[in-house]
């Protein structure tokens, strides 16, 4: 167009009558011509044309469709599991559904699974203590977290790429490789011991390793970008002025900090309590690693259940109870959200 | 527009008063970041009740000088007394001052009323006065029935009364204004400057505004301190800073304004004469600086003060310059004549259009006459 100035009209007939020709594409367009010559694409494309389904919906409905298909298929499967009985065969559990002279469709529903779960206190106790233990790490993490978070913010523009990137760096490295190093640092003989030793602080060496300590310490140390990321975010969005306003106002520092920042960082800290609660309820590997025999976690005896009593139907139980549990605080925290939205 | 404000106010004019004691004093106050020095070496009476504006173009240092007073910056050097005690080290939060913030920075997640209650909360008021007061302050900025609302869904101008509201409740000795008004449309900002006069008259606060909006300035202050790299150019009322300017930097920063070079030719005892080649004639205007024969002067015309006509007078010598017309910009109330001097300088010129219907209107290529009468010249020697 910049070449014809003057003849603008008739530029703009040029330029719609050579854009007509592009499609809706773009850059893809040529792409999309040379796949039509494979058969499947060429199915897929006309079968996504008959069905009435325009593109736009086609994107919207895609996560729906993961969900669908790895999420909630998934969970009906082990929800079906759970109202089987254990056999000896293959696979571990009696069928859900049977077919009794060719017309009936027998459905056998078997609550004893959930029943033990109610009865055994083993049980009761293990998710009570998962609860537990996933509760005080979640928030020993907002604690060790936040300031972390905060200062982060605070530091000057340059420097927090290089920050967010050291809060991320650790998950470059196995997770399990992670939970077993601490385990050369926490044991008797181990680093922090010799440290501590060494520096005359204690002369006998602390059993940390095998201990409730040890699994609090790991999920801390697991789960802590977790936790910093959605705090970081939340409070790097904070209008400075904000601060300016409420020490005008007459607000000393301290009480600007939980009137202002930490009120307005609360979505940051909802948020990434339920990354770190989450998982750390359902949590195997840290207190099979780093907490004893005592240690009783939901996740441990899930494992146990399922690989070494291959009772599935139980396990499966455990498993529905546990996502149950899950689903509590979640909905709780969606109405939150609402009411905080409507207000 | 100047005019109609300023007159109520012509007689209280406490900063010509020696006794009169100054509500806020800066000595040599300086503020510097690293090598680049915003406020450099500013002396300044504020006096109480005073409409006190800081003008200048933005980087000027005009919003370094409103934070120091609010104490979120400390000066380099010198001293900021507010009724005569010094505000160093004092905190933003023990100040008895309160500031109006140019984003408005209310409190997202806290209603109308828990903003302007904040302030008083702080200082742990009774419930019941909280209350009340929270109460007269919505009422003074008609904002009553807002109260329950969050800043989110009200508008641009609301969220600029509530942010007022905020600074008033807690009856400050100072309310500082950082361009309290840049973000309203220029219909609503008219209006709201006359409502900021009044609100001001009615409670007798002490109002230091920021502002680089020259017409603001000078419709709502008492006194303005024009401001440029840090330093004070000039400081006074409306008035005297259009009709009276002390600089060419005034004069060009508040208004229209012709600047024409000239050379003293003669000292008399009330007058000046100039010869000046830009202006094609010989200037006479009345002595203001203090200008030796030879000496290069400015003189500054303020384009209404510029008479246009198509015939010549009778004298042609002194105070008349000629031209062509070179542009003309109608704006209903008034006509705008760019013209071209045989020197070949533009030279802009007002008109008000008085009647509906003029005989011969002056158009382009219209050869005319500019003159002005002695009084008219501002004569600026820098």
């Amino acid at each position: 167009m910049s070449q014809k100035p003057r003849e603008g009209k008739r530029s703009q007939v040029e330029y719609l009558d050579a854009r007509s020709g592009e499609g809706t594409a773009g850059a893809l367009e040529e792409l999309h011509k040379q796949l039509l010559l494979l058969p499947p694409y060429r199915w897929l494309c006309s079968a996504i044309a008959g069905s009435g389904i325009s593109p736009r919906g086609l994107l919207i409905s895609t996560p729906y469709i993961w969900l669908l298909l790895f999420f909630l298929a998934p969970f009906l499967i082990v929800l079906k599991i759970s109202f089987s009985e254990y056999a000896i065969s293959q696979p571990p559990y009696t069928a859900l559904f049977e077919l009794v002279d060719d017309i009936y469709v027998q459905i056998k529903l078997n609550l004893e699974n959930y029943q033990l779960l109610f009865e055994d206190d083993l049980y009761w106790r293990a998710y009570l203590n998962s609860v537990k233990i996933a509760g005080i790490s979640t928030i020993l993490t907002l604690m060790v977290g936040y300031p972390l978070a905060y200062g982060m913010t605070r530091a000057p523009q340059r420097w927090r790429l290089a920050l967010l990137m050291l809060v991320i760096l650790p998950f470059w490295t196995s997770f399990l490789i992670r939970v077993y190093a601490w385990i050369g640092i926490l044991k008797k003989e181990g680093l922090l011991n010799l440290l501590l030793i060494n520096l005359g602080i204690i002369d006998q060496p602390l059993t940390i390793m095998n201990t409730d300590t040890a699994v609090y310490i790991g999920i801390i140390y697991s789960y802590l970008p977790f936790m910093v990321l959605p705090l970081y975010a939340s409070l790097e969005k904070m209008d400075d002025t904000l601060l300016e306003a409420a020490a005008d106002l007459g607000s000393r520092p301290i009480k600007t900090f939980w009137q202002i920042t930490f009120r307005l960082s609360l979505p940051g800290v909802i948020a990434g309590c339920f990354l770190v609660f989450i998982p750390a309820l359902g949590e195997f590997v840290i207190p099979d690693l780093l907490g004893g025999s005592g240690t009783l976690m939901i996740g441990k005896t899930l494992w146990a259940e399922f690989f070494s009593n291959r009772d599935w139907p139980l396990s499966s139980a455990v498993a529905v109870v546990l996502l149950l549990i899950l689903v509590i605080p979640i909905v709780a925290f969606q109405k939150l959200q609402e009411k905080d939205k409507a207000a | 527009m100047a005019g109609s404000g300023h007159e109520v106010r012509k007689k209280w004019d406490p900063w010509n008063d020696p006794q009169e004691k100054p509500h806020v004093q800066l000595l040599s106050v300086s503020k510097r970041f690293g090598d680049f020095t915003a406020v450099d070496n500013i002396a300044l009476d504020i006096y109480k009740g005073e409409f006190f504006s800081l003008l200048g173009p933005s980087g000027c240092g005009k919003t370094t000088l409103l934070r120091m007073l609010a104490g979120f910056e400390q000066p380099s050097q010198g001293q900021i007394l507010l009724e005569g005690s010094d505000m160093a080290g004092v905190p933003p939060y023990r100040r008895p001052v309160n500031m109006m913030f140019q984003s408005y920075a209310l409190f997202p997640h806290m209603s109308v009323e828990s903003n302007i209650a904040f302030g008083l909360k702080q200082d742990k008021a009774p419930k019941g006065e909280i209350a009340q007061r929270v109460e007269e302050v919505l009422d003074l900025v008609q904002l009553s029935s807002f109260a329950k609302r969050k800043p989110h869904q009200l508008s641009g101008g609301q969220r600029q009364r509530v942010a007022l509201a905020r600074a008033l409740v807690k009856k400050p000795k100072m309310l500082l204004l950082d361009e309290p008004l840049g973000a309203l449309d220029k219909k609503l900002r008219e209006q709201t400057q006359f409502e900021l006069m009044n609100i001001q008259e009615q409670l007798g606060i002490t109002f230091v505004i920021v502002t680089h909006d020259q017409e603001e300035a000078m419709t709502v202050s008492t006194r303005i301190a024009v401001m440029d790299h840090g330093r004070i150019v000039q400081v006074a009322t409306p008035t005297e800073i259009y009709e009276y300017p002390n600089s060419r930097y005034v004069a060009g920063f508040i208004g229209d304004v012709n600047i024409i070079e000239g050379r003293v030719s003669e000292v008399g005892e009330s007058h000046l004469n100039i010869v000046s080649e830009q202006s094609g004639c010989g200037i006479r205007a009345r002595h203001a600086v203090d200008a030796p024969v030879g000496a290069t002067v400015w003189i500054a015309l303020r384009p209404e003060k510029l008479v246009i006509s198509v015939d010549a007078p009778a004298d042609t010598t002194t105070n008349c310059m000629a031209g062509e017309v070179w542009d003309i910009g109608y704006l209903g109330n008034l006509s705008i004549y760019h013209i071209k001097l045989d020197s070949g300088i533009m030279v802009t010129t007002a008109q008000t259009n008085r009647t509906r219907d003029v005989e011969r209107p002056i158009t382009w290529e219209d050869r005319v006459y500019l003159t002005w009468t002695p009084d008219a010249g501002i004569v600026l020697g820098q």
